[in-house]
């Protein structure tokens, strides 16, 4: 197997506000360094999904002009709104009320999508290297076992994975620094944390998936600037979630909810309860007479301070969320994605330049605002775990009178893959049928998000058994990936009375929940070819 | 022999398209954009038949705003030599584009000229016969196959009824169909080395050629939502169903 080699400073895996702003920062730290930037999006930020409320301190660090740079940051938060919703009522929560964490005026509405593609130019000013369209699919080490970079897809590879007359090999990149900036979930991130044990005496990581669509509204019923969120209705008191709405420009709202996937009941399908929550009528009446235009999930880190594995290993660094810098009361990962980017960029200078070790990392990274912020916040999540009633009193007393420096630190218990209990044990739900106006099934809702993978190429959701989901898992569980995949990837069908599973891998959305939320662990997502996965605009 | 692809930057197959409220035309901002896939046919074919030692030199030409750039290195990637753009600040018809590239035919004197037989923004599926009429140069059209012959080529078309082989003499302009091979990948190294060939800008206001629209667009809207189907007992009723109430038999 010969491929080619190409050498760099620093290999940066992943185009997101985390990776942007690793080169971003090492390019103006020093020009001469050689960065290259790998995405595996057929473009910067077409797999990016995102709320957002954007709090603008890490950029205000990083590019202190952005508003003369023209950066998509326009819509300033005006007027916010917390909700509890019963089936059919609902509670205003005063908003000075609220944990100072949970307060947004200062703070904008934006697409994390346009940003990263804002960011983007703004690295490739700099003279940072971007490739979109090549997956990052293998880690390479040296003969010492420290990181030597990555390799890419091989691309035109049929099903069982033989040469196409369109076969590419995939290329070798070597960095001195390779930095992993994959989001939530990466693959890489996967392997690298188990490898290196990075994530030895920490909690088990907590995931939550988010959906998102964003929808035209009727003029009267569009608030610019407005940010509402609620708790309670559709979930039950035991499940974590909650749904977000947010008023941007040009009469759109992007409206989403996220649920925790420490979910009990796998008869719980994630995206109904999404839908579902569209009925209520505080927030049917306003989607009424409006239009849904994107549909899209993701998978979102929620296991915050606790969960944080090392983000340094011989010869590369974790960045972002694929170590998992999101702030879980605040509802943002933005900042503190980017802002653990810059300072993986000084160390990585201080490395080139001085020889100085890479763990100087954890060093800055506990001397930055970013680990004061989830530090305070540390204590919420698991505090849920108790129900959202008893979770909302101690958030209370937690974050609004100790500001989150209680002297003892709340454990997360279990891995999400953990927490299903048998089907047969939980309740089924009766989902009500979509009216295709407010509410939509899942073929609909893919078609939005304009996904596709060439059809024949391998698998790239793999099972370690094949046998397991109806030998084992379909017995059990009822096969809960039917539910938990937000576009339909996973389906049982029934052949000459013979249950079959069957992968629709073409549909994938690189939300990364299957790989997470498996009872028994057994698919894995890989990356397929270059350039698959969803087209979203500005989401 | 010489060669000239031309491309033009689309919006991405994969995208939905929206049109816009206004009805002045359809959503485009920080929408994914990529060359026409027919488009990409041409262009390889015409590496093919270079690496086959055929050709001499493929020159990828595209008209279209700034960002229509993007389509040419691509082009630059997977083959092709060098790349002109031709620049302008709004879409243009078919037929000024066939004038722009008549001037363009004119200035490098290519044996060939390729492009995908229709783009998937428009399907006008005009340029390449109207380049052909303003050349007086023959033309072959949705061409799912070529050999190339001494001072002829000899291409395959996809026609209603089946396929015709027809030959026609060079210089011609050849019209490619998605049938006519498989576009390779823009390999990682491929890309790095096209960002160091050129590209040629030139303005279409200096090429001397009347652009102005022949045609006005009143209004573009959706098409009308398909209605929910129904099911039906029995044939009996179907047949029923079909007389009296959707007239069609």
């Amino acid at each position: 197997m010969s491929r080619e080699v190409m050498e760099y400073d620093v290999v940066i895996v992943g185009g997101g506000p985390s990776g942007l702003s690793t080169a971003i920062k090492l390019k103006q730290l020093n020009p001469d360094i050689n960065v290259c930037l790998l995405e595996k999006a057929s473009e910067i930020g077409a797999h990016i999904l995102s709320g957002n409320v954007f709090e603008t301190r890490a950029l205000d660090e990083l590019l202190p002009n952005w508003k003369d740079l023209n950066a998509p940051i326009k819509t300033k938060v005006t007027k916010e709104k917390f909700l509890f919703l019963g089936k059919t009522k609902k509670i205003s929560w005063p908003t000075w009320l609220l944990p100072k964490v949970q307060q947004n005026h200062n703070n904008y509405i934006i697409s994390l999508a346009n940003l990263c593609r804002w960011l983007a130019e703004q690295a490739e000013n700099l003279g940072v290297e971007i490739f979109p369209g090549f997956p990052a699919s293998e880690v390479l080490y040296n003969e010492d076992g420290s990181v030597k970079g990555i390799a890419t897809q091989d691309m035109g590879l049929d099903k069982d994975g033989n040469k196409k007359d369109s076969y590419e090999p995939g290329m070798e990149l070597h960095g001195k620094v390779t930095v992993f900036a994959e989001g939530c979930r990466g693959h890489l991130g996967k392997e690298l944390i188990k490898k290196f044990e990075l994530d030895k005496g920490k909690d088990p990581q907590q995931y939550g998936i988010g959906f998102k669509e964003i929808w035209e509204l009727k003029e009267e019923k569009h608030e610019e600037g407005l940010v509402m969120h609620t708790a309670g209705w559709p979930l039950d008191n035991n499940t974590y979630g909650g749904s977000f709405v947010y008023h941007a420009e040009n009469k759109q709202i992007f409206l989403g909810y996220v649920i925790g996937l420490d979910y009990k009941n796998p008869h719980l399908s994630p995206f109904d309860e999404f839908q579902r929550f569209k009925t209520h009528p505080a927030i049917k009446s306003m989607l009424e007479g409006g239009k849904r235009i994107s549909y899209g999930a993701r998978a979102l880190i929620e296991g915050g301070f606790q969960s944080l594995p090392k983000m340094f290993m011989p010869g590369a660094l974790l960045v972002g969320c694929d170590a998992g810098t999101l702030n879980m009361p605040k509802i943002k990962g933005s900042h503190t994605a980017m802002k653990s980017g810059m300072i993986a960029a000084e160390t990585i200078v201080d490395h080139l330049n001085s020889n100085k070790e890479l763990s100087v990392y954890e060093e800055k990274f506990k001397n930055s605002w970013v680990y004061k912020e989830l530090y305070e916040a540390r204590n919420v999540k698991p505090s849920f775990s108790w129900g959202l009633i008893l979770g909302i009193i101690f958030t209370g007393i937690d974050q609004i009178l100790f500001k989150g420096k209680l002297p003892f630190t709340l454990k997360h218990k279990h891995a999400d893959h953990e927490t299903l209990k048998p089907a047969n044990e939980m309740p089924k739900i009766e989902y009500p049928k979509p009216d295709n106006v407010i509410t939509f099934d899942k073929t609909s809702s893919v078609y939005l998000t304009g996904t596709n993978h060439t059809d024949n190429q391998p698998v790239h959701l793999q099972l370690k058994d094949k046998d397991l989901p109806i030998k084992y898992t379909l017995g059990k569980y009822d096969e809960p990936a039917q539910r938990y995949c937000p576009v339909g990837v996973y389906e049982i069908q029934k052949e000459n009375e013979v249950e079959k599973f069957v992968i629709n891998s073409q549909n994938c959305i690189h939300c990364k929940t299957c790989d997470i939320k498996e009872p028994s662990q057994n698919i894995t997502w890989v990356t397929p070819e270059g350039g698959g996965g969803p087209k979203y605009g500005n989401m | 022999m010489k060669i000239l692809v031309a491309v033009k930057r689309v919006i991405d197959y994969n995208v939905q398209i929206r049109v816009k409220e206004d009805g002045s035309g359809v959503v485009t901002d920080n929408v994914k954009m990529s060359t026409n896939p027919p488009d990409d046919n041409a262009i390889e074919e015409a590496v093919k038949i270079k690496e086959a030692g055929k050709a001499s030199e493929i020159i990828a030409v595209t008209v279209g705003e700034e960002k229509a750039q993007e389509t040419v290195r691509k082009a630059l990637a997977v083959g092709a030599d060098r790349g002109i753009h031709i620049k302008v600040d709004s879409v243009l018809e078919p037929l000024a584009v066939s004038k722009i590239l008549k001037k363009i035919v004119e200035k490098e004197n290519p044996d060939l000229v390729f492009m995908g037989k229709q783009a998937i923004d428009d399907d006008c599926n005009q340029t390449g016969q109207m380049l052909a009429a303003h050349l007086n140069w023959p033309q072959a059209t949705f061409a799912s196959k070529i050999e190339v012959k001494e001072n002829s080529l000899e291409v395959t078309r996809e026609v209603d009824e089946g396929l015709e082989t027809i030959e026609v003499n060079t210089p011609a302009i050849v019209t490619c169909d998605l049938r006519l091979n498989e576009p390779r990948y823009a390999s990682l190294p491929n890309i790095m080395k096209a960002k160091k060939k050129p590209i040629e800008q030139i303005n279409a206001s200096d090429l001397g050629v009347d652009t102005n629209p022949r045609i006005e667009h009143i209004k573009i809207e959706e098409p009308p939502k398909r209605k929910a189907g129904i099911k039906v007992a029995s044939v009996e009723e179907l047949v029923q169903k079909l007389k009296n109430e959707a007239k069609v038999i």
